[in-house]
């Protein structure tokens, strides 16, 4: 039996579940314990388990953010919420010198089981420094792992395979996707945990294929379904879920079995997950294609405030369904 | 500097001392003089083009390394920057990982991944080794974090430069310690330069740089570190503090370096005089005062000095015949050490892909 729970319900849920499974998961950030969390992720958490396992901080991000990795070399497993991921730049020293090296330059000796997790979107008219999306910025550095779930069951899925995971791992949200309802396994029928790593056809085509992570997936099941009704094009959406680790054997896949490909990805288009997954498709299934690789990314310029025109910036179904019909 | 001047109390009397056997207090004596052979041994090779990268010497610092560290229990855990020699011996790691590590060979303590500045021994609770300057502060504060997580009673020793206390992790983690009562003791290394540049041309401050703890609230105090007995004497008091009430200090060691930044630091002679670097060797050198201590408490010969120095620069020696002798690092080693998940094959590391190489 499934549920419907909201995405934030079910990314409590998931943090719940593994706050009760081990005893050395421990969450920290900026309001998560007494405020009930920013966005209201970690709401009641605090009152179940107490200041111990559920830890206001001050905002000190490089101070918490480094706090969580040291104690996580001794055994401690902390999910730290950055109340945006925009935030990282002022932990970036710890989140990319430390975290993702520290293995690697003690020869193995050391590891660093953490969580850091929050939202990383734009839209919702906070400006640049608000809406930075670094999902590929992240993805680049080795020893870092990163996710970024678009549907309640995936999140609940993800981080609590996030949280197990014995490397850092980023998990990327989407503060306009709290609110979106979603089918949720029943924890009375197991344990529900979606491996890093693994994507996911959310919907089967077989004209062309739409490859997105995060919100970007919910626009491009929009516009697959506006494509087959008004254009009777046949479009496949596959949901990356997982950045790194990445399923190329799905995104392989799927172009072999459609020919063609729209990539949509919320971040800039230099570089990032689209650009990546663009050489991996070059690399792994030229000769499959009919058409140059298309990408739909955010228009290149730091995020606008303006609620007049920021949507238009970001990609939409819309911007989707112009870029398939101009291959066709 | 304010500490180094001021009339020198008798720290061999104080309990933490007082209790130290003869044999002890050789072993104190040897360890400092490893460190120093081992320095020395370690500059030859790398001005032979031996050892790539940086080179951060401890000469004239051993007694901070040597003092505090002899004061660790079990549970206390240490972290340092890229000056990170002297902890690693005083933590008991061998000079053959060690020189082999800067070797850049398979058998040095991090695989000749690390290098100079990345040594660890999580075996020997010692957490390395960190490059950026202040980035080990907050790594340091959550060690600490961990032993009362988990409800050991230990703390964890947080090493740093006079130039790091200027970094902003730095006073993030001073605030976290003192709000979350975190056993951490921030050990300032102060050899009076950040790089090139003077203590008085880098920081604003009243009294010591120790004393922005009182910004936070923390405990802190000034020593002097030519004297190891002083050095054990009140890094005693700060590592109780922290074990027993969960109060973090901020401790700041006057020590001197003899070389410069790193070996690749060509200003250091003239950012300082000779007679500068002379009067610290004369006066202030850690290993010739605890020397002289030593021989007037009867616990030491001039025959036995020499006999601990000869057998610390052989043993240096030693571990160069051993670096240069170890294979080096493969192409296939480069991948290695990156995820814990594929470096232990486990289900996880078979889903997806973790590299993208051409």
């Amino acid at each position: 039996m499934s549920r419907t729970l909201t995405y934030r319900e079910a990314l409590r849920e998931g943090l719940d579940e593994e706050l009760a499974r081990d005893p050395n998961v421990v969450i920290m950030g900026e309001e998560v314990a007494q405020y009930n969390g920013a966005y209201k992720v970690t709401e009641g958490l605090w009152k179940k388990w107490g200041d111990k396992r559920v830890v206001d901080t001050p905002i000190s991000e490089a101070g918490f953010i480094g706090m969580g990795i040291g104690a996580s070399m001794l055994g401690v497993r902390p999910v730290m919420e950055l109340m945006f991921w925009s935030f990282h730049s002022v932990a970036f020293d710890q989140l990319v010198n430390n975290a993702a090296c520290v293995r690697y330059m003690s020869g193995g000796l050391c590891h660093c089981p953490i969580v850091v997790r929050g939202p990383a979107n734009g839209g919702t008219n906070v400006g640049a420094t608000h809406s930075h999306i670094p999902e590929g910025l992240f993805a680049a550095f080795p020893g870092l792992k990163v996710c970024a779930p678009a549907t309640p069951a995936d999140v609940k899925g993800l981080i609590k395979a996030a949280i197990r995971d014995n490397d850092p791992v980023y998990v990327m949200e989407n503060t306009l996707l709290y609110g979106n309802s979603g089918e949720v396994p029943d924890p009375a029928d197991g344990d529900h945990v979606v491996p890093l790593g693994v994507a996911d056809v959310k919907r089967e085509g077989s004209d062309i294929s739409l490859i997105a992570h995060g919100r970007s997936v919910l626009h491009a099941l929009k516009a697959a379904e506006t494509l087959q009704d008004e254009h009777g094009i046949h479009a496949e959406v596959l949901d990356l879920r997982s950045i790194r680790p990445l399923d190329v054997e799905a995104i392989v896949k799927t172009v072999k079995k459609t020919n063609r490909v729209v990539l949509i990805d919320e971040s800039k288009p230099f570089g990032g997950v689209a650009a990546m997954v663009t050489t991996i498709i070059m690399e792994n299934a030229f000769d499959h294609l009919d058409a140059p690789v298309q990408r739909v990314c955010s228009i290149d310029a730091p995020a606008i405030y303006s609620p007049h025109i920021e949507n238009e910036q970001l990609p939409s179904p819309r911007r989707i369904i112009e870029k398939v019909l101009k291959m066709a | 500097m304010s500490s180094a001047s001021s009339p020198s109390l008798d720290f061999a009397s104080s309990p933490v001392n007082h209790a130290l056997t003869p044999e002890r207090k050789i072993e104190l004596y040897s360890q400092m003089v490893r460190i120093r052979r081992f320095e020395q041994v370690s500059l030859k090779y790398y001005q032979a083009g031996k050892i790539g990268g940086f080179l951060h010497l401890y000469i004239g610092q051993e007694s901070v390394a040597v003092g505090t560290i002899s004061l660790a229990g079990p549970d206390d855990h240490f972290i340092t920057a890229y000056r990170d020699h002297g902890h690693a011996l005083a933590v008991g790691m061998g000079m053959n990982e060690c020189m082999a590590e800067m070797y850049g060979k398979q058998t040095g303590c991090s695989k000749g991944k690390g290098g100079s500045m990345h040594f660890f021994a999580p075996d020997k609770n010692f957490w390395g080794g960190h490059g950026i300057v202040g980035g080990q502060t907050p790594l340091g504060l959550g060690l600490a974090y961990g032993l009362k997580y988990l409800g050991k009673e230990g703390c964890c020793l947080c090493f740093l430069g006079d130039g790091a206390v200027n970094q902003g992790a730095f006073h993030e983690s001073l605030n976290l310690a003192a709000l979350f009562g975190i056993p951490v003791v921030y050990v300032i290394e102060n050899n009076g330069y950040s790089m090139g540049t003077s203590q008085k041309r880098s920081s604003a401050y009243r009294g010591c740089l120790a004393q922005r703890a009182e910004a936070y609230d923390m405990e802190w105090d000034v020593i002097d570190g030519s004297d190891i007995y002083e050095v054990r004497a009140k890094t005693h008091i700060a590592m109780e503090r922290a074990r027993k009430e969960h109060q973090p200090t901020v401790l700041e060691i006057d020590t001197y370096r003899y070389y410069g930044h790193s070996i690749a630091d060509a200003n250091h002679k003239k950012y300082r005089t000779p007679e500068e670097i002379e009067h610290y060797k004369k006066n202030h050198d850690p290993i010739s005062v605890f020397q002289r201590k030593l021989i007037a408490e009867g616990v030491l010969t001039e025959d036995k000095a020499a006999e601990i120095n000869n057998a610390a620069r052989d043993e240096a020696n030693a571990a160069v015949k051993f670096a240069e002798e170890s294979p080096a690092p493969t192409i296939a080693d480069i991948s290695t050490d990156v995820y814990w998940e594929t470096d232990h094959q486990t289900e996880a590391s078979k889903i997806g892909r973790h590299f993208f190489d051409t």
